[in-house]
């Protein structure tokens, strides 16, 4: 949980308040707080004078706007095609190794979120991962723990 | 069906003086500008291939004072890659692109929609974002574009669900017609294009249509950025003259043991070796958006087919009935016929289903899952069923 201030204020201030502006808005919370709490959503409302049910509606319509708790790092892992033919598996199985998460789950001190995500374009340089923005690519088992270690050290 | 071989062309990467393109295209008129694109026979590089100059053309009739002019950035066909590049590499292509689109057409207002795994680059693109505001000011002329981000949705690159997606809604795609080019974006006419579309009208400007047409075939002129991976020794980002054959593509990107490609993505054609000589890649034989996955023969193509299915079924927006329940289904099927919990006929009812969603789902998603479902099934049927 987290408590979202006047961020939500804030961000109706700098990206408007007509309807248009809510997603920029909620990409802004998730930016800063990895997901939406239905506080958080309920306060966007508010502010853009649209039903609660408009802004659940919309934002479980995209995968990357969660709705429920995520950790600091969301991990994603490509699964489509080429990143599944390229050893897919096993830069999973590294990372739940390192992490002791299993995917769809979260680090107990709220580091790190391990998910999948369908085809993020890098297809050329399989495995592929994004950690929040960032990608990963050209990816082995070996290298996926030393880029979670470096996110670890953060 | 005239084949011309594998040749390599540099017109999408190659550094231009954008102020010295755009100057002369301001000087034409409108009808002008148009008039190089459609000779040029330009087609929609995103993967649908419709003629570039007729949509410009379509949304300069539109009396609406108010237009726009949107680029689609929201990549995410699997296997495609090439407009994270461009964008990347020039995207001050992509900006003159949209203003000479936007002075074509009467539009002051541009959008780049792009999707949200790509926005590790928005930094580096908004810096040249602030370079060509100066230069189209320096230049004298009235056009402004600002970004959007896309939140993980493929559906989203369809271009309703894009306008849907802009102005705060769930991506759903609307009904068909009315058009984008006379109800688009906020309900105004719109000419919505692929980043390597903008990107190639700017070289066209530049060239002359009478010039571009040269290269090609009858049917799909011009050269286009293919994105290339799956088993092959050298995966990557390669601009090619259409009008080749997917012989002549597996000759040169192959391992040697290649035994099928899927051309298009998830949503376009699966080649089989055995009709590799007698494909052409293009809009006379399988068209596609730049994606080229090769597989060869160490891949089993019911993984293949599965992986796309479970892609669909995720990535559908619910919104329709033949799509949400038919892609849902066709997996299931499968993995039915798989485990010999149902009969390998079944597959054929699947077939019938899957021809089903492709003339009654509502947009291009539903309706190109029988691409690929068909192409595997009837090429690959044993791999499907044993």
């Amino acid at each position: 949980m987290y408590h979202t201030g006047n961020l939500v204020k804030d961000l109706a201030e700098k990206h408007g308040r007509k309807r248009e502006s809510l997603m920029p808005i909620l990409q802004d919370i998730v930016r800063k707080y990895n997901y939406l709490t239905d506080d958080a959503m309920v306060d966007v409302a508010t502010e853009l004078d649209i039903s609660a049910a408009e802004v659940y509606g919309t934002a479980s319509f995209y995968t990357f706007l969660d709705t429920k708790p995520r950790g600091k790092n969301i991990i994603r892992v490509c699964k489509t095609i080429t990143c599944s033919m390229k050893g897919k598996n096993d830069i999973i199985n590294s990372i739940e190794d390192i992490l002791k998460i299993k995917v769809g789950e979260t680090t107990p001190d709220k580091m790190f979120t391990l998910l999948e995500t369908n085809c993020i374009g890098w297809c050329h340089k399989a495995p592929a991962i994004l950690i929040n923005d960032m990608p990963y690519t050209d990816l082995t088992p070996e290298t996926v723990i030393d880029v979670i270690k470096g996110y670890m050290r953060k | 069906m005239k084949n011309k071989g594998l040749s390599k062309v540099d017109l999408i990467f190659e550094s231009i003086d954008v102020r010295e393109v755009l100057t002369k295209a301001f000087a034409m008129t409108s009808e002008e500008i148009i008039q190089q694109i459609l000779e040029s026979g330009l087609k929609g590089r995103g993967g649908a291939g419709f003629p570039t100059g007729l949509k410009w053309k379509y949304t300069a009739a539109e009396k609406e004072p108010e237009k726009y002019i949107v680029c689609n950035a929201d990549e995410g066909e699997p296997g495609t890659f090439k407009d994270r590049e461009i964008l990347d590499k020039v995207s001050y292509k992509v900006y003159g692109g949209m203003a000479i689109a936007g002075k074509a057409m009467g539009a002051k207002k541009g959008f780049i929609y792009l999707r949200g795994e790509y926005r590790f680059l928005l930094p580096q693109l908004y810096v040249e974002l602030h370079k060509f505001h100066k230069l189209i000011r320096e230049i004298g002329y009235d056009f402004n574009i600002e970004y959007r981000m896309g939140s993980g949705a493929y559906i989203c690159g369809e271009e309703s669900a894009l306008f849907e997606s802009i102005e705060g809604f769930r991506g759903e795609p609307r009904n068909k017609p009315p058009y984008p080019t006379t109800s688009g974006l906020f309900y105004k006419p719109t000419s919505i294009n692929n980043v390597e579309t903008l990107v190639t009208a700017i070289m066209i400007m530049k060239m002359g249509g009478a010039e571009y047409v040269k290269l090609g075939t009858k049917d799909s002129r011009g050269s286009k950025v293919f994105s290339i991976s799956g088993d092959t020794p050298i995966p990557g980002i390669f601009e090619l003259e259409l009008g080749m054959g997917v012989q002549e593509f597996v000759n040169e990107f192959g391992d040697g043991d290649t035994k099928a490609v899927q051309v298009g993505g998830a949503s376009g054609f699966c080649v089989p070796r055995k009709k590799f000589g007698e494909t052409m890649i293009g809009f006379e034989g399988v068209p596609t958006g730049g994606s080229m996955k090769l597989f060869n023969s160490s891949r089993s193509m019911y993984n293949v087919l599965h992986n796309y299915l479970e892609f669909f079924t995720e990535e559908s927006c619910g919104q329709c009935t033949p799509c949400r329940v038919g892609c849902q289904q066709l997996l299931l099927g499968i993995e039915k016929v798989k485990k010999g919990e149902a009969k390998s006929t079944y597959l054929n009812e699947l077939v019938k289903l899957a021809d089903t969603m492709k003339v009654a789902s509502k947009c291009g998603l539903g309706q190109s899952v029988g691409n690929a479902f068909r192409s595997i099934v009837e090429n690959f049927r044993e791999e499907v069923i044993y």
